[in-house]
């Protein structure tokens, strides 16, 4: 069984995400690493604030 | 009245020139597209990037399939949920469609007997969701290979 730590999930989840939405959203190809790129940092951004929020709220 | 022959071949070439330009426009050349939209849809649905290999665009093709493969796997890996169709409540409802949308991968899960029916662990509730949005992303990328075909999208 594959146990993966949270945030290994998390960058797992966020670059095949990453890489399909660049694939199917944009037109270019520089347009698509653009945007994939975009995507997984806020995937992954996103993540770490919700994250913070979540622990301040709790303290 | 009087017409010159010279005049009356040049307007005999110019009407079948425009005949043969109004067929050329109906009637797109034979080969260039060899499947139609729908087509492409279910085999872009099926098998991962089919649907963009069949258009060659294989480089989306190839990245699209690893993409979409690799986060099944993953998620069978951490032992995630494959959901049944037999289920009456809406969530589970939903997480099979969500299924459904890894086409011959939820076929080949069925028939083996692939995932588990109930998750125990909490990376396993990371597995399924793994599951869920690899079919879901392969609808996306189902969809894109059909808007592709009908030139919505280059």
């Amino acid at each position: 069984m594959y146990t993966p730590s949270h945030f290994t999930a998390v960058l797992l989840f966020a670059l095949f995400t990453s890489v399909v939405f660049g694939i199917t959203q944009r037109s270019e190809t520089r347009a698509m690493i653009r945007y994939g790129l975009y995507c997984f940092c806020l995937f992954v951004l996103g993540t770490i604030a919700a994250s913070w929020a979540m622990w301040l709220i709790k303290h | 009245m009087k017409v010159s022959p010279a005049k009356l071949i040049y307007s005999l070439e110019m009407s079948n020139a425009k005949a043969t330009t109004k067929d050329s426009a109906a009637q797109p050349a034979a080969g260039s597209k060899p499947f139609s939209a729908g087509i492409i849809l279910v085999a872009g649905w099926m098998i991962p990037g089919l649907g963009h290999l069949m258009q060659g665009k294989w480089i989306r093709a190839v990245l699209l399939f690893v993409s979409v493969t690799c986060m099944f796997a993953l998620g069978l890996a951490m032992h995630g949920k494959i959901y049944s169709a037999n289920t009456g409540e809406l969530l589970e409802m939903l997480g099979f469609v969500g299924d459904l949308g890894n086409g011959i991968l939820y076929v080949l899960s069925a028939f083996f007997g692939w995932g588990q029916n109930v998750v125990q662990v909490v990376t396993a509730d990371y597995g399924t969701k793994f599951i869920v949005v690899a079919g879901l992303l392969n609808f996306v990328s189902a969809v894109d290979a059909h808007s592709l075909r009908l030139g919505r999208k280059s």
